[in-house]
């Protein structure tokens, strides 16, 4: 063999090297059937993958808990709109916890103002009163998404003041002006899809505006479906942002050879319906409506980390399934938080319009 | 004695530089001086060159290039005119058609225009090319199997980028231009349509698809192992016994019972390439104009099966929320 050959085999062994090593990802990949023989409806993952995930799932350690004795909170304090049914022991467990959970750094003071803690003059008070009715109104009325388990702080926040993983409204990035062509908020490389061409916006449509996720047609022949494949490729965007968040594939919910048939779907896909509009509730009615506050602190309070609280588009940084999932199907690897901290489940006053569920 | 065992052509016999037979009164002179490269000649041919361009291939050049640029300029565009954005994302850029608002009228440029006119371009530059094999095909004296196998690919092409939008009355159903955008589409427009799997004329374009690289190998195969024996030069193969013909077609006789001749296999191969496209079409065609989603035509015609129910199915949601 000449020296060429010899030269081109090796340059094409390498590259098939480098496309092996670089695409794949490196076994063991173990799947679960969890459908009938034959239909690939199954759960894949990568053991070697799972411990670092479940290490960065972990609960905090739980503040002790105390007894519903002694005066109501809303009877020994001032200005406690949400959690007055609280003993003040109670009361003042819940103060710690949220501050471990949320801003660990910048402690009491990131949201009261020390000489007068009943004073809500620092802005991110209103907002943590908001976000606790909001972690009621989930648990209250969203059992079909988060079933007994719950949510607190925590499942989002996970020590940080402005949740990691949010999104806000993006009509991409600067593009050539003029009269050239727009692509349809798609073809850019886009980590919220997966890397795809696939719209790289699918949140404000789905998740924060209420547009509905059909784009199959119920019968076989041609039956009025305005729905095309633009529309079924924001679908399949939104799709790969679940997949991404919740660490599975598209057959731990369908059936492949018929995604949009009920019958043939794992119970999960109607978790996630749920979930979807659970989403929408959280972003429509408890995020949206404190965009003002946020415009008038656009990088937080002045104890707090300078981040920009709200999207290029002034809207505010919105929620999605990775908000809460970070990487597991069941976020916090499935542990009820909510459990060793009953005083999040006794806020009745949640103030919002009822949840819609279409 | 020439060996054609290896990937490569071992041997290249090489004459004077040859132009071709006479052209025919009318014809455009050939353009090029004939070179020879060695590197080519492993592949094929060491002579490179003259080319026959005429004014047809000029043409289907310059449209061509248009549409090149059209597309090329619209993605440079996308990533706001950086060089180097455009190279790393250059797989994933397009050129996209109209959203469905503008239905059959012509949007403006940046709304799709642009997209129509690169089609355009692209189209007549393609037909254009079309007439020029065509042209050369009959000039030689050859038959035109080159030139319909070629509109084969054409018709599948119109289909998804014009006469398939026509009939569902939006260009908004037709094909981006970009590497990844048409493959996304093309995923997207099987969720869209119920699986196209179900389709039975996607099956068939399967079946001549794989059947044409089948095909292909065994021939292939056939013909490069009996290479010792001279097996492409076929003219005084096929009436002598013990010629590396017979033994092709021994060898499928025996593993087969039966076997093709050496004009037969070619007949078989181009059709079998020409019908994946052919069928592919009629799929893409009857895809929402006749039928809008393919798993429960499957269903409707005995063709996708039940299976058992493992976990409990829960109803739509939506229909239970209302």
């Amino acid at each position: 063999m000449s020296f060429s050959l010899k030269l081109g085999a090796v340059l094409a062994g390498l590259l098939g090297l480098a496309v092996i090593l670089f695409t794949f990802e490196r076994p063991p990949v173990e799947t679960v059937q969890t459908g009938f023989r034959g239909v690939a409806l199954g759960n894949i993952a990568n053991p070697r993958l799972q411990p670092a995930l479940a290490a960065a799932n972990q609960l905090p350690p739980m503040i002790p808990r105390v007894p519903s004795v002694g005066p109501r909170a809303g009877q020994a304090y001032r200005n406690v709109q949400v959690l007055g049914e609280l003993g003040v022991a109670e009361f003042a467990r819940t103060m710690a916890a949220m501050t471990a959970w949320v801003s660990p750094e910048q402690g009491c003071n990131y949201c009261h103002n020390p000489a007068n803690m009943a004073s809500d003059e620092i802005y991110t008070k209103v907002v943590a009163r908001r976000m606790l009715q909001m972690v009621a109104r989930i648990n209250a009325e969203w059992k079909p998404h988060v079933l007994e388990t719950g949510v607190t702080c925590y499942t989002c926040h996970r020590g940080n003041p402005v949740p990691l993983n949010v999104w806000s409204e993006n009509t991409g990035p600067m593009r050539g002006e003029g009269f050239s062509a727009s692509s349809n908020g798609q073809n850019l490389a886009s980590p919220v899809v997966g890397d795809s061409s696939l719209p790289y916006d699918p949140f404000s449509r789905y998740l924060d505006q209420a547009v509905n996720i059909r784009v199959q047609t119920p019968d076989p022949l041609p039956a009025g479906n305005s729905q095309g494949i633009k529309d079924a490729e924001f679908t399949y965007g939104l799709m790969m942002h679940f997949s991404q968040a919740l660490g599975v594939n598209c057959t731990t919910c369908h059936n492949s050879r018929a995604f949009s048939a009920w019958d043939q779907s794992a119970p999960q896909r109607t978790n996630a319906w749920h979930g979807i509009r659970m989403v929408r509730d959280i972003n429509h009615n408890f995020i949206d409506p404190l965009q003002p506050l946020w415009a008038a602190n656009p990088n937080g309070p002045p104890g707090g980390p300078q981040r920009a609280r709200l999207g290029p588009h002034e809207d505010p940084l919105k929620v999605n399934c990775t908000t809460c999932h970070q990487g597991v199907n069941k976020p916090l690897n499935g542990v009820s938080m909510l459990r060793d901290y009953p005083e999040l489940g006794r806020i009745t006053n949640i103030d919002a319009p009822p949840p819609i569920r279409q | 004695m020439a060996e054609y065992q290896n990937i490569f052509t071992r041997v290249q016999v090489r004459g004077p530089a040859y132009a071709g037979v006479p052209l025919a009164r009318g014809s455009s002179p050939r353009d090029g001086k004939p070179n020879f490269a060695y590197i080519l000649g492993w592949l094929g041919d060491a002579q490179v060159g003259p080319i026959y361009l005429g004014w047809l291939g000029i043409i289907s050049l310059i449209f061509g290039f248009a549409a090149f640029e059209i597309i090329g300029l619209n993605m440079l565009a996308s990533v706001n005119w950086d060089p180097v954005q455009f190279i790393r994302q250059l797989p994933w850029l397009a050129l996209e058609p109209p959203s469905p608002a503008y239905g059959l009228q012509i949007p403006p440029l940046a709304e799709g225009g642009w997209w129509l006119l690169a089609g355009l371009f692209l189209t007549v530059s393609i037909l254009l090319w079309w007439a020029r094999t065509y042209r050369r095909a009959r000039q030689l004296g050859l038959g035109s199997h080159v030139p319909w196998a070629f509109a084969a690919a054409i018709w599948l092409y119109l289909v998804l980028g014009f006469i398939r939008p026509l009939l569902m009355g939006s260009w908004s159903e037709a094909v981006p231009f970009g590497i990844f955008p048409h493959l996304d589409w093309t995923a997207a427009f099987s969720l869209r349509y119920g699986n196209l799997f179900y389709n039975p004329f996607h099956m068939l374009s399967i079946v001549f698809l794989y059947g044409s690289t089948l095909l292909f190998a065994m021939h292939g195969a056939t013909i490069l192992a009996a290479g010792r024996f001279g097996a492409e030069r076929e003219v005084e193969q096929v009436i002598d016994r013990g010629t590396a013909h017979e033994r092709c077609a021994i060898f499928w006789r025996w593993t087969m019972g039966f076997n093709a001749t050496f004009e037969s296999v070619h007949r078989w191969a181009w059709w079998f390439a020409v019908l994946c496209p052919l069928t592919g079409g009629i799929g893409i065609l009857l895809t929402g104009t006749v039928v809008d989603n393919w798993y429960l035509w499957g269903v409707k015609h005995g063709i996708a099966p039940a299976y058992p129910e493992v976990f409990r199915a829960m109803p739509d949601p939506l229909l239970g929320a209302r």
